[in-house]
């Protein structure tokens, strides 16, 4: 098992980076994880995480692209309710990045 | 952590060598290489299916973890697995080497790696058969093509198996009718022995058990996925369709595979579905226990796979359908139509599928009481039973990528063809030997569609884009329909990769855009949201 050392903890996580342990995250961990892809996390890139991680409680499951961008739109106005806004936010894909710093296990099976 | 670059299409062609390099294919122990395998299996999912020596592991590390007696459990797996299929023993003696699917292979064309042929991908484990169950290669060894089960071999076996889609496409070409499909479920199953599975497919594996499906989406979960897209054909069409769950007494059961309902494209399959079943007003329900089309337990173990499937069954006869019919997916129907009756049935409580709507009898599914919906629609086309608009498609030049499974493993060749040739009036064939039977793997399948294994993948992958690009530029091909999950999920990937500009789609989603629906405000888009052709203005 990968670990990560953060704020004198090992915190476990699987060959991609993904936290194992949900409960493990913490805001900072998430800013830990961005800065470390030269990320500076602003106020919109948090309304995608924060969104994940409660849509993540209700559903256990990361939220379908389609319906966070839906979301966002609502939350953050229409002209930001579209896929291009999160990609310029999370270049590395927001499924796959914005998930990582949120702590959300990557999903698998025919996606 | 490590993280894995891809060679950019240009690198990765120029690197496929295909010169031999002059050493013997046993001398050289494999090298497992970054980008072209996939992350062990964790023990957290085998711990779920009670599967053995469960633990993480990583396979670019030296010790893979396995039990002492590794070689002894590998041995009495194998040939308890000689002993209990024919075709298994069959297949270890009888190839003569002759070299017939050597280039047929997706893997060996696109990276030149001798190992990657058929033939070779065998020998690897025909010559620890012969080493340990024939006597001339208990005598004279490495002389009568044997050799000793070391830890090199093993790690060999593993890198190669997982190299392999099961997509049969060199059994087409062996004068013996070898299936090297089995050769590697076979080797899987061995593998598995050991704990030694990828995270790739012990995850969905793990997830299916618990929760009925690849995914783990949860009976909300699911109903969220199917009512967002409900709300946009709502958006689209101006009709708001209320399918059902889980309910008994329904006549007809509906199975898809999971990543309908949680990928683009997808999900705009999935939505095909529902506009189809609503505008016939078919009594038909989504179950949410047995959620699941696809199998990834057959890439694992027989047993594995047997467990998986029985969920629909079960769940028909809990609902008391009548019969059931399957979404867009291509190995879920390898296991449907070939495995799943000896499994888990006779399906005796149910009935022969007969089509509501058109009467036709579909006898070919009489044991299984399953039929494919690209039959079912075929049909009520074929009856006159669909108003189509395919002008609503014209912006689309379709070709169509027969899914190794629906294809050579189905013969279900004729009907998504003749969906297409009425739902779009653009349509290009691929060259001959690369569709229907002859058709090369999306590159990805038997559960090699992570994203660690990249490279491999787009190696893999090379032959079918190839084809794509020919049509594309011969005709201007911009959308690449298929039949299949995991098509739709990795030939997206594919495509981006060697053929930029051409998309993916499942073929019901194209039925949906030209399905004229009774009632329905004029449409302005397609399913995905884009202005349909002559509407660019609005």
């Amino acid at each position: 098992m990968a670990t990560l050392d953060f704020q004198g903890k090992q915190i476990e996580v699987d060959d991609d980076g993904y936290l194992m342990n949900l409960d493990d995250w913490t805001k900072d961990l998430a800013v830990h994880l961005a800065q470390q892809d030269s990320l500076e996390l602003t106020e919109a890139h948090w309304e995608v995480i924060n969104f994940l991680r409660d849509y993540y409680k209700q559903y256990q499951i990361a939220p379908m692209i389609k319906i966070l961008v839906k979301e966002i739109g609502k939350a953050m106005g229409p002209e930001k309710g579209n896929t291009k806004y999160l990609y310029e936010l999370y270049p590395a894909g927001p499924a796959k990045q914005a998930c990582r710093y949120a702590g959300l296990p990557k999903p698998t099976g025919c996606v | 952590m490590a993280k894995v670059t891809t060679p950019k299409p240009a690198e990765l062609v120029t690197s496929i060598d295909l010169k031999p390099s002059g050493k013997e294919w046993m001398d050289t122990p494999a090298e497992i290489k970054p980008g072209t395998f996939c992350w062990g299996a964790k023990a957290k999912n085998l711990n779920i299916v009670e599967f053995p020596n469960a633990r993480d592991w990583n396979p670019s590390e030296e010790d893979w973890k396995l039990p002492e007696n590794w070689q002894e459990i590998f041995l009495t797996g194998m040939k308890n697995l000689l002993d209990k299929y024919r075709s298994f023993k069959v297949f270890m003696d009888i190839c003569v080497r002759c070299g017939a699917c050597a280039d047929k292979c997706h893997f060996f064309i696109g990276s030149g790696d001798p190992k990657n042929m058929p033939v070779l991908r065998a020998e690897l484990l025909r010559s620890v058969y012969r080493r340990y169950f024939t006597t001339s290669g208990k005598l004279l060894g490495k002389t009568a093509g044997g050799r000793e089960l070391t830890i090199d071999v093993l790690k060999e076996l593993w890198y190669y198996f997982y190299q392999c889609t099961e997509c049969r496409r060199c059994s087409l070409f062996c004068p013996y009718g070898i299936d090297t499909a089995e050769i590697t479920l076979m080797g899987r199953e061995l593998m598995n022995l050991l704990g030694l599975n990828t995270d790739w497919i012990s995850g969905p594996v793990a997830n299916c058990y618990m929760k009925g499906n690849h995914l783990g989406l949860e009976p909300h979960a699911i109903m969220n996925s199917i009512e967002g897209m409900i709300d946009d054909i709502e958006t689209i069409t101006g009709i708001r369709i209320n399918p059902s769950f889980n309910r008994k007494g329904a006549e007809i059961l509906f199975v898809t595979p999971s990543g309908d309902l949680f990928a683009d494209p997808g999900t705009f399959t999935c939505m095909g579905y529902l506009m189809l079943f609503h505008e016939l007003g078919l009594d038909y329900t989504w179950s949410t226990y047995a959620s699941e089309g696809g199998n990834f337990g057959f890439f694992t173990s027989n047993e594995m796979a047997k467990r998986l499937n029985s969920k629909i069954y079960a769940e028909a006869k809990r609902l008391g359908v009548k019969w059931i019919i399957g979404g867009e997916c291509g190995h879920m129907w390898r296991v449907l139509t070939q495995y799943m009756d000896t499994w888990n049935g006779p399906a005796d409580f149910l009935e022969v599928p007969v089509s509501p709507i058109t009467g036709t009898r579909f006898d070919t599914s009489r044991s299984t009481k399953m039929i494919h919906i690209t039959e079912f629609t075929a049909d009520l086309i074929k009856n006159g039973k669909l108003k189509l608009d395919p002008s609503r498609n014209d912006d689309l030049i379709v070709t169509y990528h027969d899914s190794c499974n629906t294809s050579r493993g189905m013969g279900l060749l004729e009907e998504p063809r003749y969906i297409i040739e009425n739902v779009c009036n653009h349509f290009h064939e691929m060259p001959e030997n690369t569709i229907r039977e002859q058709t090369f793997c999306c590159g990805s399948g038997t559960g090699l569609n992570a994203s660690e294994n990249m490279e491999l993948r787009m190696r893999g992958g090379f032959p079918r884009a190839n084809a794509v690009k020919f049509v594309k530029d011969r005709h201007g091909v911009n959308m690449l329909a298929n039949i299949c999950a995991i098509d739709r999920a990795t030939l997206s990937a594919s495509m981006d990769y060697w053929v930029p500009g051409v998309r993916v789609t499942g073929v019901h989603e194209m039925v949906a855009n030209a399905l004229v629906m009774k009632g329905e405000k004029e449409r302005e888009t397609n399913l995905r949201g884009e202005p349909l052709p002559g509407k660019e203005g609005n």
